[in-house]
């Protein structure tokens, strides 16, 4: 043992810059943890592969009489980029349970910052993980006839980051107090596949049954899916009917809900479900 | 000024009181022992003392800082080894401290050699690029110690830093705290349900039920028993334990306390109607004074099930 001088340390006072390093830090382990396992990544491709490839060559020959000029896979493209980016995030989210079961949640609880700091990072790991993961679903773009641009392609990952924001943050708030991530695995299929059912990602929003529209329109997910979804039909030339028919305007009765209100409306939820899961982590025994 | 200061202490989990009125103060640089068998408030204290759980009644202070009021305060100054293990097992050692230096604030400049140093401390730094699920339990536990080290707290937390590791590695646990003590200026807290370790502590509080039954020197807590421990068995207990008012029954044998063994014994073998089967003397120890204040070893209260298990695990379990 070397006798070197000891190092003293004095812990700072808390303050906004502190607080900072801490949600970088929280989302810095996240990255490294989940860029080690590589398999994760190959893994979460496999579902929106199988959709695209599998089920939409397949579905293909039956909708080829509605969707005209455009292909099936082109227009559950992004539907199936929204999808994926879901399962994604709610994953990561599930992580915290992970931290608690293995003990490393106490390692941030006791530390002097603020929970919301610790919330937010885990948040923004989230998010982070899920948008990264859809840069490889978008790279499968070109193969579907969807028209890659550097405008969409910013586009597309600003929409992907938000809806995967809100979706995790909805996640945290849910699982905050549970402590085994053999209940997390129940809840994302009560949770994750309904919601992803019920946005629209999967089917137009024309023509649809009353009470599936009500769902859909109830579904605050449905508004994160719709832009990413318009920003592709923008960008494609389709016969106007054709459009009408697969990318219709979203409407609340006869007023057609701007793409700005739609993602004001996810960022606004996703801050409300921050803030219910901060609540949850501050609470002491 | 105490470095921790604790008066009238509750903690109740619904019905169940883990915690019912502590009081006792430890000095600057002190390091003291919480002994007591499991489910006996231990670790329940330690949880309200670093501000993860809220005491229902009574106040702690934590190098001057009370611990429901002044949380962040106590924060800063404390460090904690846990019983569970709570470091990322995929991440390096060195990512483990990096993550702890960032979450405090550690000033930026001093993180690299702050952690050379707690890293030697415990012999770690040769691996610090290891993942920390090649490690031992023993160096698992060690890196946690020098975690909890890394921002030069006032009041070192360890909650039975050695359960679970082979007596090899408790000694050598048992090692590194010392020289810690010599190398920092630091108050230690710790609880053990090993008596042998309680040895280690310059003031042991006895804990059982959820209270203190005695609190001193380990040593002036044997004299205060006194006695030599005559173990006797027999093949027949229920007569000989009528025969021997004075005997307490445990899973060893009747035990007997006597002023001198030695010439006792000899005296017993030819008085006592019931043939001995077997007998042991021992000079007071730790496990004397428990059984003193208690009536029972720590290990029959804890094979007692003095504590049902579900509610060992509300007390005791992770959150």
């Amino acid at each position: 043992m070397t006798a070197t001088t000891v190092q003293r340390v004095v812990v700072p006072e808390r303050s906004f810059a502190a607080d900072l390093r801490a949600v970088r830090i929280v989302v810095q382990r996240d990255l490294i943890r989940t860029l080690q396992d590589r398999t994760r990544f190959v893994a979460a491709l496999v579902q929106p592969l199988l959709f695209l490839f599998v089920l939409g060559a397949g579905l293909g020959s039956l909708t080829d009489a509605t969707t005209g000029d455009v292909d099936l896979q082109t227009f559950m493209f992004p539907g199936i980029l929204a999808t994926s980016t879901m399962f994604t995030a709610f994953f990561s989210a599930v992580s915290i349970v992970w931290d608690r079961e293995f003990g490393f949640l106490r390692e941030m609880l006791v530390a002097p910052v603020r929970r919301s700091a610790i919330v937010l990072g885990k948040a923004l790991s989230g998010a982070t993980i899920a948008t990264v993961q859809s840069v490889l679903v978008l790279a499968l773009a070109p193969v579907v006839d969807v028209p890659l641009s550097p405008g969409l392609v910013l586009v597309l990952l600003a929409e992907v980051f938000l809806l995967s924001f809100t979706l995790t943050t909805l996640a945290l708030a849910v699982v905050a107090r549970i402590t085994q991530v053999q209940t997390v695995m129940g809840l994302m299929q009560v949770i994750v596949l309904p919601l992803s059912f019920l946005s629209g990602a999967l089917y137009p929003l024309s023509n649809l049954p009353t009470w599936l529209e009500v769902a859909v329109k109830l579904n605050p997910l449905t508004y994160a899916v719709h832009p990413v979804r318009s920003a592709v039909f923008d960008r494609i030339d389709a016969p106007a009917e054709v459009e009408a028919r697969l990318d219709p305007p979203l409407t609340w009765g006869d007023w057609v809900v701007p793409t700005w209100l739609q993602l004001g409306l996810v960022a606004a939820l996703g801050l409300v479900f921050l803030a219910i899961a901060v609540r949850q982590f501050q609470k002491v025994e | 000024m105490s470095a921790i200061t604790v008066r009238g202490l509750r903690k109740s989990y619904g019905p169940v009181e883990a915690v019912r009125g502590v009081d006792f103060d430890v000095a600057p640089g002190e390091t003291f022992g919480f002994l007591g068998p499991n489910g006996a408030g231990k670790s329940t204290t330690i949880k309200i003392l670093c501000t993860l759980a809220r005491a229902t009644g009574g106040t702690a202070e934590v190098a001057g800082f009370d611990v429901a009021t002044q949380r962040d305060e106590v924060r800063r100054r404390i460090g904690l080894v846990f019983q569970d293990p709570t470091l990322d097992t995929y991440l390096t050692a060195e990512q483990n401290l990096r993550f702890h230096a960032e979450l405090y604030g550690m000033p930026r400049d001093l993180v690299r050699p702050r952690m050379q140093q707690v890293l030697e401390m415990v012999g770690l730094w040769e691996r610090r690029e290891s993942k920390v699920l090649t490690f031992s339990g023993g160096m698992k536990r060690r890196l946690e110690i020098a975690r909890g080290l890394m921002h030069s707290p006032r009041v070192l937390l360890l909650d039975e830093p050695t359960v679970g590791l082979d007596p090899q590695t408790r000694a050598s646990i048992w090692e590194y705290i010392h020289h810690l003590r010599e190398q920092e200026e630091i108050t230690i807290f710790l609880t053990t349900h090993y008596m042998d370790e309680a040895e280690h502590c310059q003031r042991i509080a006895i804990m059982d039920e959820g209270k203190l039954v005695a609190l001193d020197t380990p040593g002036a807590l044997k004299a205060a028993v006194g006695k030599d421990r005559v173990t006797i068995r027999t093949t027949d207990d229920a007569r000989a334990r009528q025969l021997l008012p004075d005997a307490v029954t445990t899973s060893e044998g009747l035990v007997l306390s006597v002023a001198d063994g030695a010439s006792f014994v000899p005296e017993l073998f030819a008085t006592l109607e019931v043939p001995i089967t077997g007998v042991s003397i021992s000079r007071p120890t730790l496990d004397d004074v428990f059984l003193a204040y208690t009536g029972r070893t720590i290990r029959d209260s804890e094979q007692a099930g003095a504590v049902p298990a579900f509610i060992a695990a509300a007390m005791g379990g992770r959150r």
